[in-house]
């Protein structure tokens, strides 16, 4: 079991990272890279593949098969990979830009499809390779080199975009977060069909300010919702505080000592309470975080090779009759 | 049973024969055609067929926009094209009338289903009188059959209802026209019976309207001559009628058999390209993967995916399709990594003509991309060499390991002919490029002689590597932003894709090997331009011909082939687009007849041209 003693190291490809100091990016890539020594398998199985970002470079930095593709197209890349080798664990990495604005639509036809890729979305709200253009998911009234008034965009939660599209297995984590996004990572790494784990990661040159209050040792308990199945949805630095679900509305509810009844329990497998609950935003309530659903539902690719067990292989030697078909007739 | 020839009439034997089958796009033209088609190809004649349909699935019943049509030409083996003008027409309304009858010769035959003929269909047709009746059709030999009446009486006591009694009338004229060329009906009725499996009533039903189409003909008097097209002499063995689409299909599985791999077939619908999903999705399997993508771009993505995961991956689009694979073909080019890419072209730009046959993406798919971005294009020259084009381009992607790009059109694409059934040893053999140890690996070393990397996919264990659209550095694979190791991947990138030239047979030359003119053609248009050039040898014109398969890179010989010749003349379904690649590869000037209207060049216009030409002199 020599696969059983890897370790994050071994997933490294000791490549020089090109990253900006201080990036969140570093740290995705070591929790991935434990992640990936964690699940027992070769090297040779992990498929990681990428669009264009900074985020995007991440292939080049693991130790397993790489593409960095092209812009947007990662999804769909790997949607080839997979398909052409369901035993590959394929992973996506991109970021807010690539899979959401130029990539939007491969990325909602992969999780409509239940496709088994691992996406890891990085989201720092910014267009970072570019250098400072607003992104799909930058805030309203921030100003970028494009928006220098403030952005008019509506953004997307990309979570709650996710979890709008039915997908399998969703979940937000932070950078900075090790234990917690971790453990997000890993649960998505056992996921059958597609799993879509948004990371809040801040941008040293272009956002570095954007998720401080979630990041903040004295506020962060205040501003973070630690999201777990069959738990109540309790937050706050002594715990005392919840959210109400009353008439499919978000209400936060203060208590001392235990979380009363109609606080309400998180529950993975409800869709609504997922929509609901992954929608939550800043200022009025905290940012959920943790896995906000997990369902199992046949992937794409099982459904693909189930069709077609029935008809297995063309056997070489079937080739002619399978160019004849039914209507040939002899010339002599 | 093979009817007897029961009544002594003429029987008249032809080289071949030429039917066109018109009536509204739900009159079922296109099935009675291919039955057709398929009872020549039974009788032992060469066939070719263009079908024609309107780009409306249902465009109103009756009307002049609705009307579908579908040509066949049959006999010896002088058939190369559906033909030009029709021997027969067979018109199901007043609308399929008034839109064919411009290209019949005079004193040609019009089958016509005179129940349709009533006043509200010729007013939709632009009819003020009925045609059938006033004298318009006093140069042809008209033969008006009743055909609803007749349907009716024939199956009075089946029980069916009225419109299904009325569906079955395509098959009592198809009868009719079985009779008049002495076709067996067998292979018609065995495959009524088959497609009606399950509806046993109405298989018995069309059965017996073929029946009596043929019994009707039999006995009539208006039916004084028979015709027997010639059968033709082709190489023995075992054939089937297949399209350009499913021919391109089954060349895909052929050359993943032959690989030993699957084939990942990923794809977007797109008329006239979507026949080629859907045959391979008849055919899915566990080694037969195919993908509807969500839109071109994934489509051809996917399929990048698939040939880095180690599969013989492939997709085919049409022209709109292949300008929004574009960029994605640069990272095939950048990544060098092998799949085939087959452009059914059709008439642009945008949706243009989208039904129509044109052969206007020749530039687009030698240039159509950003940065220097060089692959192989080969085009295909008849239905059956869709087969044997894409065949090759595959043997060539991963060989070479790079994609390779097949030009097929709606002509060839929806056409049929024949296809002889190739024994598994006649096929070309496949080989990779060398693969080291993995410790002597490098993702971009060469093999010396094709320049080719070797092909390495995720699951070969010690061979991990990273590749992408970033320019990398010769031989190792890294990101290298290195300015003259640019240069030299980019050279090295277009020297790898002109030594396909290796690949490429010598050019053969149909005529004489030097004197007043040489036809240089690709693609669809090599069965009209052979059928004009032997045609004029046979009037004792110096010409000869030239149809080229490998477009990029061009055949090394032709440059000397075209100036063994005074003129060069390059028939082709755009505005010079072939011309302007030879004129810029080769130095020369060749003349041009260029035909953009969504109809194939046919050989008359090809023999026209060949003589206005050589009077010139």
């Amino acid at each position: 079991m020599e696969n059983a003693k890897l370790t994050a190291k071994d997933f490294s490809s000791n490549l020089p990272v090109k990253w900006c100091p201080g990036c969140g990016n570093f740290a995705i890539l070591n929790m991935m890279q434990k992640v990936m020594a964690g699940m027992g398998l070769p090297h040779e199985k992990y498929a990681v593949i990428s669009g264009i970002g900074c985020s995007s470079r991440f292939p080049y930095y693991v130790s397993t098969y790489g593409f960095h593709s092209i812009h947007g197209r990662a999804a769909a890349v790997a949607t080839g990979v997979k398909l052409a080798n369901p035993e590959l664990a394929v992973w996506v990495v991109t970021g807010d830009g690539d899979g959401l604005s130029i990539g939007g639509n491969h990325m909602l036809h992969a999780i409509r499809r239940n496709i088994g890729l691992k996406i890891v979305l990085f989201n720092n709200r910014i267009y970072a390779l570019t250098k400072g253009q607003a992104s799909p998911t930058t805030q309203p009234g921030t100003k970028t080199k494009t928006t220098p008034l403030g952005s008019i965009d509506y953004p997307f939660n990309p979570a709650s975009f996710a979890v709008g599209l039915g997908c399998t297995f969703v979940a937000r984590g932070l950078d900075n977060d090790i234990a917690g996004t971790t453990a997000i990572l890993e649960r998505a790494a056992r996921h059958e069909g597609t799993a879509f784990v948004e990371i809040l990661q801040k941008c040293v040159p272009f956002s570095d300010k954007e998720f401080e209050p979630l990041k903040d040792q004295a506020l962060r308990d205040d501003m973070l919702l630690r999201v777990e199945h069959g738990k109540p949805l309790v937050f706050g630095k002594d715990r005392n505080r919840g959210i109400v679900i009353k008439d499919m509305k978000p209400e936060i509810v203060s208590f001392s000592g235990k979380a009363p009844p109609e606080v309400a329990v998180y529950d993975e497998t409800n869709p609504g309470l997922a929509y609901l609950v992954s929608s939550l935003t800043q200022p009025e309530f905290p940012v959920p975080m943790g896995v906000l659903r997990a369902v199992r539902r046949p992937s794409y690719e099982e459904l693909y090779y189930d069709h077609v067990k029935a008809v297995g292989d063309t056997k070489e030697h079937e080739l002619e009759t399978l160019l004849a078909g039914p209507d040939a007739w002899e010339m002599k | 049973m093979t009817k007897p020839k029961s009544r002594n009439v003429n029987v008249s034997e032809l080289s071949s024969v030429t039917v066109r089958f018109a009536g509204d796009s739900g009159d079922g033209i296109q099935l009675v055609g291919s039955r057709f088609a398929n009872a020549t190809a039974v009788a032992g004649n060469e066939l070719s067929t263009l079908p024609d349909y309107p780009a409306e699935i249902r465009a109103p019943a009756g009307s002049l926009a609705g009307v579908s049509g579908f040509q066949i030409s049959f006999g010896d083996e002088s058939v190369l094209t559906p033909g030009n003008r029709p021997d027969v027409l067979v018109v199901m309304n007043p609308a399929a009338l008034a839109v064919n009858l411009k290209s019949l010769e005079k004193g040609s035959i019009i089958v016509a289903n005179s129940d349709a003929f009533v006043p509200a269909a010729l007013e939709k047709a632009g009819y003020a009188a009925n045609p059938l009746e006033d004298g318009t059709l006093d140069n042809y030999r008209v033969i008006a059959v009743p055909a609803n009446t007749m349907t009716e009486n024939t199956l009075k006591d089946s029980g069916l209802p009225k419109p299904q009694v009325l569906k079955c009338k395509n098959f009592y004229m198809l009868g009719i026209l079985y009779w008049m060329y002495g076709l067996p009906l067998e292979s018609t009725k065995e495959w009524i019976e088959n497609k009606f499996k399950k509806a046993p009533e109405i298989a018995a039903a069309n059965a017996k309207v073929l029946e009596a189409g043929y019994d009707y003909a039999e006995t009539t008097e208006i039916f004084d001559a028979r015709f027997q097209a010639k059968k033709s002499a082709v190489t023995p063995g075992k054939y089937r009628n297949l399209t350009g689409n499913e021919a391109a299909a089954y060349a895909l599985i052929t050359a993943a058999k032959l690989l030993k791999k699957k084939l990942y077939y990923g794809s977007y619908p797109i008329t006239p390209a979507s026949e080629i999903l859907h045959t391979l999705a008849k055919h899915r399997s566990n080694d037969v993967v195919i993908f509807q993508a969500e839109d071109e771009i994934a489509a051809v993505c996917s399929t990048i995916g698939a040939a880095f995961a180690g599969e013989l991956a492939a997709t085919g689009t049409s022209g709109p399709g292949l300008s929004l694979k574009a960029e994605a073909l640069g990272l095939g080019v950048i990544a060098e990594l092998p799949m085939v890419i087959v452009d059914v072209q059709r008439g642009g730009p945008s949706t243009g003509l989208p039904t129509k046959t044109e052969q206007s993406d020749l530039l687009q798919a030698v240039y159509g991309r950003h940065g220097e971005s060089p692959l192989v294009v080969l085009a295909a020259s008849s239905p059956a060499d869709c087969f044997h084009t894409t065949l090759e381009a595959a043997r060539i992607a991963v060989k070479y390991m790079t994609p390779v790009v097949v030009l097929t059109n709606s002509y060839l694409s929806n056409g049929s002919e024949p296809f002889r059934i190739p024994k598994l040893s006649e096929l070309p053999k496949f080989e990779l490029p060398p693969r080291p140890g993995p410790g002597d690996y490098k993702p971009f070393m060469r093999d010396p002689e094709t320049l080719a990397r070797p092909w390495v996919w995720p699951g070969l264990k010690g061979y991990e590597h990273r590749i992408g659209g970033l320019e990398k550095q010769d031989v190792t694979g890294a990101i290298s932003y290195d300015a003259e190791n640019h240069e030299r991947m980019t050279q090295l990138r277009a020297e790898k894709v002109r030594r396909v030239v290796k690949e490429i047979p010598q050019t053969r030359i149909y005529g004489q090997p030097e004197g007043e003119l040489l036809v240089v053609g690709w693609g669809s248009t090599y069965g009209a331009i052979t059928s004009a050039v032997s045609k004029a040898r046979r009037e004792g014109i110096s010409v000869s011909s030239v149809h080229i398969r490998n477009i990029f890179p061009l055949p090394p010989d032709l440059g000397a082939a075209m100036r063994r010749f005074r003129k060069v003349l390059v028939p082709e379904e755009n505005t010079g687009q072939l011309r302007m690649l030879l004129r810029s590869e080769y130095m020369v000037e060749p003349l041009g007849l260029n035909k953009v209207q969504g109809q194939p060049l046919n050989s008359d216009e090809v023999l026209e041209k060949i003589k206005e030409v050589l009077r010139g002199n």
